[in-house]
């Protein structure tokens, strides 16, 4: 039966100085598969609709008439499962989250060489 | 014969940390009896199979629970593999294996943080939870998620691990048991947390068998239960033992906690000497036909799994059998003649986790 | 690797065969329920060292059966939750909720009745 175990813990703590980062003056490190939010390199794009059809919450939504890739940042679950079934691999998972919103955002990607020409 | 009063204890209640409800009949301060109440957080998730196609689920599987959120998806892969009759390469058992390991760390730890806020022991709560910063820093280099990974898929793992990276697992886990003891000290041996502890909550080994315990609950009074040594995944060529306690308390059930905390890091230390080399997922190809049972051993218990499928992409039913839902029956025995102020205590005790119960 | 058993049985013999099972040492693990066809089917499982056992039982949506929660105390859980998602009734439960144990909008979503046209 002891009363005073904490202590080796508390004075360890005192001369330790905080554990915290002092956010946003420090920010964290990211590691090399940190999950952020997807990126696209629109120019390789077919619009085949592979990523629309297995996204599970259905953020993607892909046209291929306008040419158009679009989605939505705040139904994105970053799940990466567009990223493993994209045929001509132009998706890739990016390390910094898409920031806090108030409303949805849609993020939209046109290919500019088939469209407009 | 003291007059009886109905005190409603939750949802939401300051020291109570998942939305339970119970109608605690008492007389003088003594609890008499106990009605549960759940039902607040149910979102329905077995019949989103009906939806999403059974590669697109396993997606919905994970996020039942925060905590057990890796051994949930480890689950529903495994019975979608016994239906189509999959062979995993031996790389990924390693790997979900080690991935599991580290989650049942991190539940325990989260667990004794969260007890000793019960207490009132706020110092020694966040202590634990620096601990395990550390180990959530590892999923997110390994992983790439904190809480949720969605590193398990249906014939494999989704992302294999560096030599290096193997390496900072093996030296974390030794600095952290250092660590660790100092913490674990005090939980032990602290004349305060003994005395709110000790004697309370009391299930006997013949309660804790008839009324369906599992996990740690009914090991802390004395049935050697642990669903590891049928040997799932990995766990057939590692070498452990069930941890027993006799007593059947509340602090009984902590010291099985934190003797399963100590020797996980030890499994996750000879799975990293032990890793094969090798592919880390196989193609899986056709639509799943049949049914199956599958029974792991989650942080908090026995957990299981049951699914049919009928050749279609979408399975027909996925049934999930969480271990806290077995539990709340031991639970309303447990509390029958403590005190109301240890209410609390016996409610963390059990390592109450709603979101998987009512899914 | 662990044993695994399937029997079918009959819903007259479910209390015997219950009994049975509880006078050998088996410990109760769940119930689970499943629409098929027109009917329901309802497995209940026990386990004694590794040894696990399932009764199956076939029954119409409207059959009434009996609770087993008189050999198995915590049976009265499953049996409120498959009595309020799937409709079928259960008589003599040791705590009844009458259909508030998961206080839902709609009633027997997973058996959800075709209205004739």
């Amino acid at each position: 039966m002891s009363i005073l175990s904490m202590t080796k813990t508390l004075m360890k703590s005192v001369f330790h100085g905080p554990y915290t980062l002092l956010y946003p003056i420090k920010k964290k490190e990211v590691f090399e598969h940190t999950k952020g939010s997807i990126e696209i390199e629109v120019a390789d794009c077919i619009h085949c609709g592979l990523c629309q059809r297995n996204c599970p919450t259905g953020a993607i939504q892909v046209d291929r008439n306008s040419a158009n890739w679009s989605i939505d940042r705040l139904d994105c679950i970053q799940c990466y499962y567009c990223v493993e079934s994209c045929p001509k691999k132009c998706l890739k998972m990016g390390n910094q989250y898409s920031a806090p919103a108030v409303k949805k955002v849609r993020d939209e990607f046109t290919n500019a060489r088939v469209s407009g020409n | 014969m003291g007059e009886r009063t109905v005190i409603p204890f939750g949802p939401q209640h300051p020291v109570l940390p998942e939305p339970i409800h119970l109608d605690l009949v008492l007389e003088d301060e003594t609890v008499v009896e106990a009605i549960p109440q759940i039902g607040y957080i149910h979102r329905g998730l077995e019949k989103l199979v009906e939806k999403k196609d059974f590669k697109q689920y396993v997606f919905v599987a994970e996020r039942i629970c925060g905590i057990c959120s890796f051994i949930h998806s480890l689950g529903y892969c495994l019975s979608v593999e016994k239906v189509m009759g999959i062979e995993v390469p031996e790389r990924a058992t390693f790997l979900r294996t080690m991935w599991s390991e580290l989650s049942r760390i991190h539940s325990h730890v989260l667990w004794m943080g969260l007890v000793a806020d019960g207490y009132g022991f706020e110092s020694l709560f966040m202590h634990s939870w620096r601990l395990r910063e550390q180990i959530l820093d590892l999923f997110e280099e390994t992983t790439g998620g904190r809480v949720i990974f969605s590193a398990c898929e249906v014939g494999g793992v989704r992302k294999d691990v560096t030599v290096e990276q193997l390496q900072k697992i093996k030296s974390t886990m030794i600095s952290f048991e250092k660590e660790l003891q100092e913490i674990t000290n005090v939980f032990l041996n602290d004349a305060s947390i003994k005395s709110r502890t000790k004697g309370v909550g009391v299930l006997t080994k013949q309660m804790a068998y008839d009324l369906g315990a599992v996990g740690p609950t009914l090991r802390a009074s004395g049935v050697a239960s642990d669903l590891r040594s049928t040997g799932y995944a990995a766990y057939g060529k590692l070498n452990f033992e069930p941890i027993i306690e006799t007593d059947g308390d509340c602090y009984a059930r902590t010291a099985v906690r934190i003797r399963e905390t100590f020797q996980s890091i030890d499994l996750v230390k000879q799975c990293v000497d032990m890793m094969p080399e090798g592919d880390v997922r196989v193609d899986v190809k056709g639509n799943p036909d049949g049914e199956s049972f599958i029974r792991l051993e989650q942080p908090r218990g026995e957990v299981l799994y049951y699914t049919k499928a009928n050749g279609s992409k979408f399975l027909e039913r996925y049934r999930v059998r969480t271990p806290t839902f077995a539990n709340l029956a031991p639970l309303l025995e447990m509390l029958k003649g403590c005190d109301l102020a240890d209410v609390p205590v016996i409610v963390l005790s059990i390592d109450p986790c709603i979101s998987c119960t009512e899914r | 690797m662990e044993q695994q058993t399937l029997r079918m049985i009959s819903p007259e013999d479910l209390l015997s065969e219950t009994l049975n099972l509880k006078n050998s040492g088996y410990r109760f693990v769940a119930i689970s329920c499943t629409k098929v066809g027109e009917g329901l089917e309802i497995s209940y499982s026990f386990e004694k060292n590794q040894d696990f056992v399932s009764l199956r039982i076939v029954v119409e949506d409207n059959a009434e059966i009996e609770s087993v929660s008189c050999f198995y105390v915590p049976a009265f859980l499953y049996e409120n939750e498959i009595k309020e998602l799937f409709g079928i009734k259960v008589k003599n439960i040791l705590l009844d909720y009458n259909d508030n144990f998961y206080k839902i909008a709609k009633k027997t979503p997973f058996n959800e009745k075709k209205e004739a046209l």
